[in-house]
């Protein structure tokens, strides 16, 4: 089981929750397992068509998953995720 | 050649020139440098007041709002005296306070994509404390434009992001959001609140990579993005690639001039509510007065989060959060009238984008929202 990490103004969507333990063999299924735990969170993070959205920022530790093999890159036991969301507030 | 320092120069920088990584030389760099601070606001403040302490010799300023009662809370460069004073007018007397041996220039407008290149052009470093999507944008293709490092922090209620991008030794804010999240899903602080002393810290750690990139000393945050939580207390940071598809610091580049960016946003370029949808959309307080006043059934809709109605609440509305209507619309009668309103007119016009293209007709939006009824109908009421 993988944690990850939500971001403060994606907290509304997860009952104030921080850290979520997700289950799952690969980026994907983790995010999958995410939205099926918390519905609200699925338009933020999809588009219609069920890919993800372009400014989300999704890091496996320190490597953004763009880097790496997409929503196919293996996770396992104890991997850290990081949703990082765009703000723009000064 | 770097410019010397007097004895009272050397006197109030003492503590810089104890530091072997500062010294004599490092301190007249700071003397030489010359860096373009964009928003005088939560960030802005910060920065402007460290950089000129540092004794950074010429520091610009753009921003083109004044001192509002609602900035005191976190923009600690201004303060009650200069309430309604110009924002650069306001940093600029401070600044000068704290150190008078330095040169402030001020920009009094708004940065957009017809000045940026001529106020940037002396300017050796680029901060970005800008409050919205588009200044972002600009000040990001800007730097990469012209070959300036950008260092960028951005807040929103308790998170903070800082990093420096320098798209001639490492990726560029487009490489990591390549584009803005669609208007209306990410909330400004105007709308969503920040804790006051956030901007504080993220501003603070900016001025420090600036002070770096300019001393040329550590590591700057390139290729690095710093994301903090005040609420957690963590500091997590992540690795930057260059996006080799990026579409301004590629080496085939589809942006190579600065371009429209708050079409490319679809927001505009700063962070006020604007309160209004437009096409007879909208209804003022006045108006809503006179038509309570008939005692004919009308549906007051109030969007905005249930903390909120302890401020200020207009009597029998009905709440539902701007980010529960679309699954709550059942709730509500198309046939009836209805007006929309929340703190200031943003989130409710877009309630009434979303309650229009589910077919309501019979609609409004209250230009200005609860705080325009405070201050126009009701005096009773808090503005917030």
């Amino acid at each position: 089981m993988a944690t990850l990490r939500i971001p403060t103004p994606l907290r509304a969507y997860t009952g104030g929750n921080n850290e979520i333990t997700v289950s799952g063999n690969t980026v994907g299924d983790a995010l999958n397992d995410l939205v099926t735990i918390y519905p609200a969170l699925r338009p933020h993070l999809y588009n219609g068509e069920g890919s993800l959205r372009p400014f989300v920022n999704l890091f496996l530790g320190e490597n953004n998953i763009k880097d790496l093999q997409g929503l196919a890159t293996p996770v396992s036991e104890n991997d850290r995720l990081l949703l990082i969301p765009s703000i723009a507030g000064g | 050649m770097l410019p010397g320092l007097s004895h009272e120069e050397i006197l109030r920088y003492s503590r810089h020139l104890l530091i072997p990584e500062v010294g004599l030389e490092g301190q007249r760099r700071l003397k030489a440098a010359s860096v373009l601070v964009i928003g005088t606001g939560g960030l802005g403040s910060p920065v402007a007041l460290y950089l000129a302490a540092a004794g950074v010799g010429r520091i610009g300023l753009v921003d083109y709002d004044v001192v509002d009662y609602s900035n005191l809370q976190r923009q600690v460069i201004h303060g009650s005296s200069t309430l309604g004073i110009l924002k650069v007018e306001s940093a600029r007397n401070r600044m000068l306070d704290l150190n008078p041996d330095i040169q402030v220039d001020v920009y009094n407008e708004p940065f957009t994509s017809y000045n940026a290149m001529q106020i940037a052009r002396d300017y050796d470093l680029i901060i970005d404390g800008t409050d919205n999507f588009p200044t972002r944008y600009l000040t990001n293709d800007l730097c990469v434009l012209t070959g300036k490092p950008n260092v960028y922090g951005s807040i929103f209620r308790f998170d903070g992001q800082v990093s420096v991008f320098d798209a001639r030794r490492g990726p560029c804010y487009r490489c990591l959001f390549p584009e803005p999240p669609p208007p209306g899903l990410v909330p400004s602080c105007a709308e969503g609140g920040v804790l006051g002393v956030l901007p504080g810290t993220i501003g603070t750690l900016q001025a420090t990579e600036a002070l770096k990139l300019i001393l040329g000393i550590g590591d700057p945050l390139i290729g690095k993005l710093l994301l903090y939580n005040a609420l957690d207390m963590s500091f997590d940071f992540v690795n930057l690639r260059k996006n080799p598809n990026c579409k301004v610091c590629s080496p085939e580049p589809e942006v190579t001039e600065l371009i429209d960016y708050e079409a490319f946003c679809g927001v505009p370029g700063h962070d006020h509510e604007e309160g209004t949808v437009g096409e007879g959309w909208d209804i003022t307080v006045t108006e809503l007065a006179e038509r309570m006043q008939t005692g004919n059934h009308l549906r007051l809709l109030d969007v905005r989060e249930p903390h909120e109605l302890e401020i200020s609440h207009l009597e029998g509305a009905t709440l539902i959060p701007l980010g529960q209507l679309a699954s709550r619309l059942s709730e509500l009668d198309s046939a009836e009238d209805m007006v929309v309103f929340c703190k200031a007119g943003t989130r409710s016009a877009r309630a009434l984008e979303l309650l229009l293209s589910a077919g309501f007709r019979k609609v409004k939006n209250l230009k200005g929202g609860i705080n325009a009824w405070a201050k126009e109908v009701d005096p009773s009421l808090p503005i917030y």
